[in-house]
């Protein structure tokens, strides 16, 4: 684990201090700003990758620069960074009739719980914050987080559409926890554990040693959590809680400033996670698709990070091209179509394991 | 430095833990009941009993704080009321929570405590799987019966009658 790794180091570093706590406390700390720094940068990333691949499925050019001075770099790279400043130098407003205290509480409670679910993220075979026994469910846990964190948000801003978006983004993370969970559950009884190195290693020896081509009944689990993902971060298809034509911005409508930037990548943070675990349930984390070819510690780090990028590429890809539902589609979807097929695969893949001895 | 931050989990667990009782805001009171519930995950983890604090916050957390915070929401004007923390019963409240005081102390005295093995066991998942599907295997399934019957209860109850 990093903790013990940066613990280690800095006391042989300094060793006539060795097993000092404010060593242990650096260690602890070190990972955590690294992973801030992480999100940081991902997040500008992500942002100028929606903007860009937005344009081209509108057969648009989107952000480009022509040159030096204020026009946003070479590509329109400088955008998300010109986005970022712009929101935090704008005014924050608190509006007169809002519940202040939980108006405040709101988006640091949604970030908080988009940034502590990445340190059970592994991005190689010792670089991962907190290996913990029961890393997946621990990520499932902390996801539960968010709905309160929406919830009071749209509660607080004492704005109907705000309490309209809170109300149906809560009922909508609640029901989709349910399919994400069953489709998992299945990749535990394969694996039989709940780290998320374990069932990395399980699938170690190449791409044919993935739990997605491990028997017919996995595409369907991964399917079936990667559209229950996409519901949980209120991301289109499924971005009724924030839908412009309805509700103006949903639970963010009274937000602004900082604390709507906060908001903002809380989901781009959350999609990285959701996208981290499908790569780590289903294709194999951060083992190279080559077997031991290209499995090196930077190799692996290469390897989990472009399978995470690519799935979330294929989030902005479907938000651009797929149309919203409506609520009693987004419903009717969750509770008789995906939670019976996934009560059948996890009877599929008890049996299927059973025969395969 | 485990011990600190012991101290001040359990710090924050009692003082959000008053929050909830002395808050006079409905709502308030079911925000500060989330830390207690997050402090209470944090002290099973204390007790080695990961799996247990991951349902803490799955069940509690992600369940039933959300359905107390959605009741409350729903509930017409109960947000805004003001609830009174004193009334006219002080000295016989008085007399009575010390006597409950008196038992609680007297029971946490006299129980012989489960001692803490001095390693830590390596995973814990495995073995709580494997007791409810052996020993507890009929408990398990009453207790499951018992939910589905909760559930289906609650769909014929919640559909409108014709």
């Amino acid at each position: 684990m990093t903790v013990d790794f940066i613990f280690e180091g800095l006391n042989q570093l300094f060793p006539s201090f060795a097993g000092n706590d404010i060593f242990l406390i650096l260690a602890m700390l070190l990972p955590f700003a690294g992973l801030f720094g992480f999100i940081t940068i991902y997040g500008f990333g992500v942002i100028y990758s929606e903007l860009k691949v937005s344009s081209f499925i509108q057969d648009k050019i989107g952000p480009m620069g022509q040159g030096p001075g204020l026009h946003a770099g070479k590509w329109g790279l400088l955008q998300p960074v010109a986005d970022g400043l712009k929101l935090f130098f704008k005014e924050d407003i608190i509006p007169a009739s809002a519940d202040k205290p939980l108006f405040i509480l709101a988006p640091f409670l949604i970030f908080i719980g988009a940034f502590i679910s990445i340190i059970a993220v592994p991005f190689g075979e010792k670089i991962i914050v907190a290996d913990m026994n029961i890393g997946i469910f621990y990520v499932l846990g902390i996801g539960s987080l968010a709905v309160i964190a929406v919830i009071l948000a749209g509660w607080s801003s004492n704005n109907k559409w705000a309490l309209y978006g809170g109300m149906r983004s809560a009922a909508q993370i609640i029901s989709y926890e349910i399919p994400a969970g069953i489709s998992l559950v299945v990749v535990i009884m394969l694996t039989s554990s709940l780290s998320m190195q374990e069932i990395i290693s399980y699938q170690a020896g190449g791409l044919f040693n993935w739990v997605i081509f491990d028997n017919p009944f996995m595409p369907i689990a991964f399917v079936i959590y990667f559209i229950s993902a996409l519901a949980e971060t209120n991301r289109t298809p499924f971005d009724l809680p924030e839908s412009e034509s309805e509700l103006v911005a949903g639970f963010v409508t009274e937000y602004s400033g900082a604390r709507y930037a906060l908001f903002f990548l809380s989901e781009y943070a959350n999609m990285f996670v959701v996208s981290a675990v499908a790569a780590t349930a289903f294709l194999g984390g951060w083992q190279s698709p080559f077997s031991d070819f290209l499995n090196t510690p930077i190799w692996s780090m290469f390897w989990m990070i472009s399978k995470t990028f690519f799935l979330i590429f294929v989030m902005i890809w479907i938000r651009w091209t797929v149309p919203r539902l409506r609520v009693d589609q987004l419903m009717h979807v969750c509770w008789k179509v995906f939670i019976p097929i996934g009560l059948f695969n996890i009877f599929g893949v008890a049996i299927w394991t059973v025969l395969r001895g | 430095m485990t011990e600190v931050l012991f101290w001040f989990m359990a710090l924050f667990t009692i003082a959000s833990a008053l929050m909830v009782v002395l808050n006079n805001q409905l709502l308030y009171s079911a925000i500060a009941l989330l830390f207690t519930l997050f402090g209470i995950a944090g002290l099973y983890i204390y007790l080695w009993a990961d799996f247990i604090a991951g349902v803490q916050l799955l069940v509690y957390i992600g369940g039933i704080n959300v359905l107390i915070i959605f009741g409350i929401m729903l509930t017409n004007r109960i947000a805004s009321v003001r609830l009174s923390q004193t009334n006219l019963q002080q000295g016989v409240g008085g007399v009575f929570a010390f006597w409950v005081f008196l038992l609680i102390s007297l029971v946490i005295s006299k129980t012989p405590w489960y001692q803490l093995p001095a390693v830590e066991p390596s995973g814990t998942v495995r073995e709580v799987g494997t007791l409810l599907m052996t020993k507890y295997l009929l408990p398990f399934e009453a207790a499951s019966i018992l939910l589905l019957g909760a559930l289906i209860g609650a769909a014929i109850l919640s559909r409108e009658a014709n």
